[in-house]
C-alpha cells in the first residue's frame, strides 16, 4: 500500500503548519497587497511601501535562512559562504534588469552605463541572452547551483569538515567579491548593477511591481519550507542528521556522505539563488558588498537566532535581526554593531535553540508542571560539532 | 573457505608499527574471537578491515577475491561488512526505530533516499529487530536517552538489520550487566554459521561462552591461534597476557 | 692692460703642476659664443688641475679678457659652463662627488666626452666610481667610428646594472642601429645579461617584500596558532586583536608627542610592550567572559568570537573615530638601504622582519623552553590527560590564549609601522592569518612560519605578473586546492612543499 510521491510530499508538513501556511498566504498573497494597493494613504490600515519592501526583502533572507538551516541545523556544516549564493542569483537578475534598463540609462546607449563608462564597444559573452528573462531564470536556478555543485564535490570529497569547512566556504565568498570588485570582470565593480528601470516591460517602482515581488517571495518562502519539511522528514533527512552526529558511523553503515552534503550543499545554494534574484529588483541594487564574509556570517546570525534544525525558526531569526537591523540603523546607527556583536555572543551562549527552542523549552516546562509524572529531561536536539 | 583473509598486513603511525606482518584468516559461518591486551591492534585491525585506516603493506582479501584495501568505507559496508565500534555510536538525534531504519539493508544512494519510504515488509523487518534486542517498547525514545547497555544492544540491533555477512564486534560487552552479557553472548552463537563473526573481548568468561577459535594478538601480530584452552595454557601467552 | 691678464695667467698656473693651454683663454674671450663653447669644452676635457677654478672664476665674472675687462658670458654659454664644472667633479678629491658626478653625467653622455672619461678612468682609484665610469665610458664610446671600440663598449655594458642600458643595447642588436655583426652580435649578448641581471634585481625586490609580508601575516597568525593550536578556538576577533596593539602604538604616540616631544624617535620600542599588554588584557576579558564557556564547541565559538570583533570594531569606532589615524615611523626607521643598485630596502619592512623574527623567537622559547609552555603542550595534546596530572587547565587557557592576543597586539605594533591604522584594519587579515593556520596545520608553530613565507612570496610575485587582485584570488585557489589534498595543513609536507 504505497502512497504516491505526491501524498508524500505535501503530507510530509503537518497539519499546523498547514494551518499556518494558509493564514500567511492569505496576508501575503490577500491582505497585504490589498492594503497596500487599495486602502489611501492617509488610512491608518495602509500598508506603506517601505514597509513592503522591507518585508519583502526579509522574506528573502528567511529563504536564505532556511536555506542554511537546512545545511548547518540538520547537516552540521556551517557555511560562510552562503552570500556569495544569494549574491550570483543576484547578479544572475541584475544582468537581465540592467538589460531592460535600455537606453535609459544616464549615457543612453544601448550597453550598460558601466559598459560605456569602460569604453566597451559591446557586451562580452556571457551577457549573451542576458535581455531574455527566461535565460535569466535558467542563470538563476543553474548558477548558484553549479558553483556549489563544484566546490563542494571537491571540499567534501577531501572530507574538509567543521571550522575548516567554513574558513574555506568564506574565503571562496571573499575571492568571489574581489573578483567582482574588478571592473573587468564585467559586472559593474564596485558599483554593481542598479537605476533599474524595468521587469518585463513593466516599471520597477510601481506599486503593483511591487506587490508581485512581496507576492512572489511569500510564495518562493513558502515553497521553500514545504520542500524542505519534505527533504529533512525524508530518509534524506535522516541521513543528513545522522551524518551531522556520527559521520563515520554512517559511512560503515553504507552510505556515502558525500552525495548527501553534496546534494544538500546544492539545493541550499539553488534556494539562495532564487532568494537572491527575488531581493535584487526589491531592493534596487546588487554589488560585490553582498559577497562579503561579514554578510554571510550574519545568515548564521538569523539561523541561530530562530533556532537550528527547526524550520521556522529561520524564518523567525531573519525577521527578528533584520527588522531589529533596520530599527537600529535608523533611531541609534552607532549602536547597531554591538547589538548583532552581542546577538551573535548572547544566543550562542545562553540560547543554543534559539527562540524556538525557548519556546517548546516553556511549553515543556508547563506541561510538566501540569503532569505529576516527572517526564524525561527536556532533549537537546542537535548541537552541532 | 574463507571470507576474510589478511596476509601480512602493517600498518604505522608515525614509524611505530600498530600492526605488524599481521595475518588472519576467518572462515565462511566461523565464530572467531580475538584477544590481547590493550595496544595490540585489535582496533586498528578492524579500521583496516573497514577501510578506515589504510594498509601500508599486506592484503585484506574479503570472500577470496575481493580486495577491499583500496574500497571506501561506504563501498566496503556494501560488501557486507558490518561494524560495531569499541565505543557505542549510535545516532542520538534520531529515535530507536529511527537508527534501525536507517542502518537496515537497502539502497543507500542519496537519490534513493530522498523518495524512499519503508513498505510494510520492512517495517515488519524493523519491529523483529527490535524485539530481539529488546527494545521494542522504546521504539520512539531518542536514542541518546538510552542507557548504555540499551545502546550497546541497539547497536548490536543495527549491525543485525544491516545483514552482514560478517560481523566485527569490537568489545561489544563491555558496559553490560552480566545477563545482558549472557544474552549477547546467546544472541552471537545463534548468528554463527549464517554470518561470519569477529569479536574482540576482555571478557574471559564471556569468550569461554562463545566457544570459538580463539586469537590472541600481541604487538600487531599474532602470538598464538586455537581454542581458548590451549591459547590460555601456551607460555608465552601467559607471560605477555594472562600472566599479568 | 695685457700685462695684468697674463699675471692672472701666471698667477692660476702657478697652483699646478700642469696648466689650460693660454691659446684656450684667449679663446675665451672670443666675441662669438660658439667660440667661447669650443674653449670651455676644450678646457674641460683637458681636464688640467685648474681647469675647474678658470671656469668657475668665468661663471663668478671674475675672468678678465685681455683687455682687462670681465668676460661677459650669455646663458647658452653659462649652461655650458655648468656642464663642463660637473665633468671636471669627476677629478675633485673626494670619492663621493666623483660618484655623483659619474651619475649625473651617465644620464647624458655623448661622444664628446670620450677623451675626459678616459683619462678619468687611468686617474681613478675607487672601485665603485672606476666601474662606473667605465659604464659611462662605454655609452660615451657606442658611436665610435672605430668598431673595436664599439665591440668593446657592447662587451663592457654587460655588466651593467641601470636598466636604460638594456635598451640601449637592445637597439645596438638591430642592423639599422649598426652596421658590423660582430658588434651587433656583442651588443645582444650583452643585452640578455643586461637583462637577466635586471631579473635577477627584480626578484630579489618581490622576495624582499614577499619576506615582509610573511613577516605580517605570520605576526598574525603566530597568535592563532597558539589559541587555536591549544584549545581549539577559532578566534574571528583576533584580527581585532592586532588594531587594539595598532591603537595601543598609537596612543604611546599620542602621549610621546604631547609629554616628551624630544624622545618621539623612540615611542616604538615603549609601545612594544604596552601593545602587547593592552591586547593580552583584552583577551584575558574574551576568555573569562564567552570563549571558556565554548570549548569543545568550535563553530559555536566562530560565531561567537565573531561576535566580539564587530563590538571590537565598533568600540574603536566610537574612541578613535572612523577615520584613520595618523602614525608617523620613527626617523630611525625612515628611508632604505641600498644593498644592490637598484635595490633600496625601506628600513620599516626591514624593522618588521627583524621584529617578527625577534616574536618566534620569543614564542619558540616560550613554548619550548618553558613550564608554560610545557603545559601548554600538554594541554593541546590531551587536555584530559593534563588535567588529571595536575596541570592547571583553565589557567592555562587563560594564559595561553592570552599569550595569543599579546602576540596579535605585537603584530598590530609592526603593521602601525607599514600599513593604515583604522577601526577596520583588522578584518583585512583575519582571512590571510587563517589561511596560514590552515595552510601551516593546526598548533603548528613551524607550519605558520613556512606557510607565511610561502604565501607571502608566492603573493609578491603573483602579484608582479598578475595584479594584487588576482594574486590574492589566486592564492585562495591554491589554498582550496591544496587542503583539498592535504587537510591536515602543511606541516608534514614541509620538504616537498618547498621545493615545489
Ligand atoms: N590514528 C593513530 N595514530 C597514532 N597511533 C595510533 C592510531 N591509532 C592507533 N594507534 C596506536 O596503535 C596501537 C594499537 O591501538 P589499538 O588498535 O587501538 O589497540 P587495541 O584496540 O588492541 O587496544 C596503540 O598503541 C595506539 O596508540
Ligand atoms: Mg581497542
Amino acid at each position: 500500500m504505497r502512497r504516491p510521491f505526491i501524498v508524500r510530499f505535501f503530507s510530509a508538513t503537518p497539519k499546523a503548519g498547514w494551518q499556518a501556511l494558509a493564514i500567511f498566504t492569505t496576508f501575503a498573497l490577500l491582505v497585504v497587497p490589498l492594503l497596500h494597493l487599495a486602502v489611501p494613504e492617509t488610512s491608518v490600515f495602509h500598508v506603506s511601501s517601505y514597509a513592503i519592501t522591507l518585508i519583502g526583502k526579509i522574506m528573502c533572507f528567511a529563504i536564505v535562512g532556511v536555506a542554511m538551516d537546512l545545511i548547518w541545523g540538520y547537516a552540521g556544516i556551517l557555511s560562510l559562504g552562503h552570500g556569495l549564493f544569494f549574491a550570483l542569483g543576484g547578479y544572475a537578475f541584475g544582468m537581465y534588469l540592467m538589460r531592460q534598463i535600455g537606453r535609459d540609462g544616464s549615457y543612453q546607449s544601448d550597453l550598460p552605463d558601466f559598459m560605456v563608462f569602460l569604453d566597451w564597444k559591446q557586451l562580452p559573452w556571457y551577457w549573451t541572452g542576458s535581455d531574455s528573462i527566461w535565460w535569466a531564470a535558467v542563470l538563476v536556478l543553474t548558477v548558484p547551483a553549479l558553483v556549489a555543485l563544484v566546490f563542494g564535490f571537491f571540499a567534501f570529497r577531501s572530507r574538509i569538515k567543521g571550522v575548516y569547512f567554513s574558513i574555506i566556504t568564506q574565503a571562496m565568498t571573499f575571492a568571489a567579491m574581489l573578483y567582482f570588485f574588478r571592473n573587468e570582470t564585467g559586472f559593474g565593480g564596485n558599483n554593481g548593477f542598479t537605476d533599474f528601470k524595468r521587469i518585463a516591460g513593466y516599471s520597477i517602482t510601481s506599486p503593483e511591481m511591487r506587490v508581485t515581488l512581496f507576492a512572489l517571495s511569500a510564495a518562493m518562502l513558502m515553497a521553500t519550507l514545504v520542500l524542505c519539511r519534505y527533504v529533512v522528514s525524508s530518509k534524506f533527512g535522516r541521513v543528513l542528521m545522522a551524518i551531522r552526529d556520527a559521520e563515520s558511523r554512517v559511512m560503515f553503515l553504507g552510505y556515502n556522505p558525500l552525495h548527501y552534503k553534496l546534494a544538500a550543499w546544492t539545493l541550499s545554494a539553488f534556494l539562495c539563488g532564487i532568494a537572491g534574484a527575488l531581493y535584487v529588483p526589491q531592493v534596487g541594487i546588487i554589488n560585490p558588498g553582498e559577497m562579503s564574509p561579514a554578510n554571510s556570517i550574519e545568515i548564521a546570525i538569523w539561523v541561530a537566532v530562530g533556532g537550528r534544525a527547526t524550520l521556522v525558526g529561520p524564518v523567525i531569526g531573519a525577521f527578528i535581526v533584520n527588522l531589529s537591523k533596520s530599527f537600529f540603523t535608523q533611531a541609534f546607527p552607532e549602536y547597531w554593531l554591538f547589538f548583532l556583536g552581542a546577538l551573535f555572543v548572547g544566543v550562542t551562549l545562553w540560547l543554543p535553540q534559539g527562540v524556538v527552542g525557548l519556546w517548546s523549552q516553556w511549553r515543556e516546562k508547563r506541561a510538566n508542571a501540569l503532569a505529576i509524572a516527572p517526564a524525561d529531561a527536556a532533549v537537546e536536539p542537535g548541537a552541532a560539532k | 573457505m574463507s571470507i576474510l583473509l589478511l596476509h601480512e598486513v602493517t600498518v604505522s603511525f608515525d614509524g611505530f608499527r600498530a600492526l605488524n606482518s599481521l595475518s588472519l584468516d576467518i572462515a565462511v559461518g566461523e565464530l572467531r574471537c580475538i584477544i590481547g591486551p590493550n595496544g595490540a591492534g585489535k582496533t586498528t585491525m578492524m579500521d583496516v578491515i573497514t577501510g578506515k585506516t589504510r594498509a601500508d603493506r599486506g592484503k585484506v582479501m574479503f570472500d577470496q577475491t575481493i580486495d577491499v584495501r583500496r574500497m571506501t568505507e561506504a563501498d566496503i559496508a556494501h560488501l557486507g561488512i558490518g561494524r560495531k565500534f569499541q565505543k557505542p555510536t549510535i545516532f542520538e538525534n534520531l529515535t530507536v526505530f529511527e537508527n534501525l531504519e536507517l542502518a537496515m539493508k537497502m539502497d543507500k544512494r542519496a537519490r534513493v533516499s530522498m523518495f524512499a519510504w519503508l513498505d510494510d515488509s520492512e517495517r515488519d523487518r524493523v519491529s523483529d529487530t527490535l524485539k530481539q534486542i529488546r527494545l521494542d517498547h522504546q521504539a520512539e525514545r531518542q536514542a541518546g536517552l538510552l542507557s548504555h547497555g540499551q545502546k550497546q544492544w541497539l547497536e548490536i540491533g543495527m549491525l543485525l538489520i544491516q545483514d552482514p555477512r560478517l560481523l566485527l564486534l569490537d568489545e561489544p560487552v563491555a558496559g553490560m550487566t552480566d545477563d545482558e552479557t549472557a544474552r549477547t553472548g546467546e544472541l552471537f552463537k545463534s548468528l554463527a554459521g549464517k554470518h561470519s563473526l569477529v569479536v574482540v573481548e576482555h571478557d574471559m568468561a564471556f569468550i569461554e561462552q562463545l566457544g570459538g577459535k580463539v586469537t590472541v594478538l600481541h604487538e600487531g601480530s599474532v602470538l598464538a591461534e586455537g581454542d581458548l584452552a590451549t591459547v590460555q595454557n601456551d607460555a608465552r601467552v601467559i607471560e605477555v597476557y594472562l600472566g599479568r | 692692460m695685457r700685462h695684468i691678464f697674463v699675471t692672472i695667467l701666471v698667477a692660476l698656473s702657478s697652483f699646478a703642476h700642469a696648466a689650460v693651454d693660454t691659446r684656450l683663454l684667449t679663446q675665451l674671450a672670443a666675441e662669438d659664443s660658439d667660440e667661447k663653447i669650443i674653449a670651455i669644452q676644450k678646457i674641460a676635457q683637458s681636464a688640467e688641475p685648474d681647469a675647474k677654478s678658470i671656469l668657475q672664476s668665468l661663471a663668478d665674472g671674475n675672468l678678465n679678457d685681455p683687455d682687462g675687462q670681465p668676460i661677459t658670458i650669455n646663458n647658452r654659454v653659462r649652461r655650458e659652463i655648468d656642464g663642463a664644472l660637473a665633468v671636471l667633479k669627476l677629478f675633485d678629491p673626494s670619492a663621493v662627488v666623483r660618484l655623483n658626478s659619474v651619475k649625473e653625467i651617465s644620464t647624458n653622455v655623448d661622444a664628446s666626452m670620450a677623451p675626459m672619461l678616459r683619462k678619468a678612468i687611468a686617474q681613478e682609484s675607487d672601485v665603485k666610481v672606476k666601474a662606473l665610469l667605465v659604464e659611462v665610458y662605454a655609452l660615451a664610446t657606442l658611436k665610435d667610428p672605430d668598431k673595436d671600440i664599439r665591440l668593446a663598449a657592447v662587451t663592457a655594458l654587460a655588466t651593467s646594472a641601470d636598466p636604460n642600458n638594456k635598451s640601449v643595447l637592445f637597439e645596438m642588436s638591430k642592423p639599422e642601429n649598426e652596421a658590423e655583426t660582430a658588434v651587433r652580435m656583442a651588443a645582444f649578448r650583452s643585452y640578455l645579461q643586461v637583462k637577466q641581471r635586471q631579473t635577477v634585481v627584480e626578484n630579489v625586490g618581490r622576495v624582499f617584500s614577499g619576506l615582509s609580508l610573511a613577516s605580517i601575516l605570520l605576526l598574525a597568525a603566530m597568535g592563532l596558532a597558539i589559541t587555536y593550536g591549544v584549545m581549539g578556538v577559532i578566534n574571528m576577533a583576533h584580527g581585532e586583536l592586532l588594531m587594539i596593539g595598532a591603537y595601543a602604538t598609537f596612543g604611546v604616540q599620542s602621549i610621546f608627542r604631547t609629554f616628551f616631544p624630544a624622545q618621539l624617535d623612540w615611542y616604538v620600542p615603549v609601545a612594544i610592550p604596552v601593545a602587547f599588554l593592552a591586547a593580552a588584557a583584552v583577551g584575558v576579558v574574551l576568555e573569562r567572559t564567552v570563549i571558556r564557556w565554548l570549548y569543545g564547541r568550535p563553530l559555536e565559538t566562530l560565531l561567537a568570537t565573531w561576535g566580539l570583533s564587530l563590538i571590537l570594531i565598533q568600540a574603536a569606532r566610537l574612541i578613535f573615530g572612523a577615520q584613520n589615524v595618523e602614525l608617523a615611523n620613527p626617523s630611525w626607521m625612515t628611508g632604505g638601504v641600498e644593498v644592490m643598485p637598484g635595490i633600496v630596502l625601506p628600513l620599516n619592512r626591514i624593522f618588521i622582519i627583524g621584529f617578527s623574527l625577534f616574536v618566534l623567537t620569543l614564542v619558540w622559547v616560550l613554548m619550548n623552553k618553558t613550564r608554560l609552555g610545557m603545559f601548554v603542550r600538554a594541554v593541546t595534546q590531551n587536555r584530559g590527560m593534563a588535567g588529571c596530572v595536575g596541570v592547571p587547565t583553565a589557567r592555562i587557557d587563560t594564559v595561553a590564549f592570552a599569550l595569543g592576543a599579546g602576540i596579535a597586539g605585537l603584530g598590530g605594533v609592526a603593521l602601525s609601522q607599514i600599513a593604515n591604522v583604522g577601526p577596520d584594519m583588522g578584518q583585512g587579515y583575519i582571512v590571510d592569518s587563517f589561511m596560514v593556520v590552515v595552510l601551516g596545520g593546526v598548533g603548528q608553530l613551524a607550519g605558520a612560519v613556512w606557510a607565511a613565507l610561502g604565501l607571502g612570496v608566492a603573493t609578491k610575485f603573483i602579484e608582479a605578473g598578475a595584479g594584487a587582485v588576482v594574486a590574492k584570488i589566486l592564492v585562495l585557489v591554491f589554498i582550496i586546492i591544496f587542503i583539498q589534498k592535504r587537510p591536515q595543513g602543511l606541516f608534514a609536507l614541509k620538504g616537498r612543499f618547498v621545493e615545489s
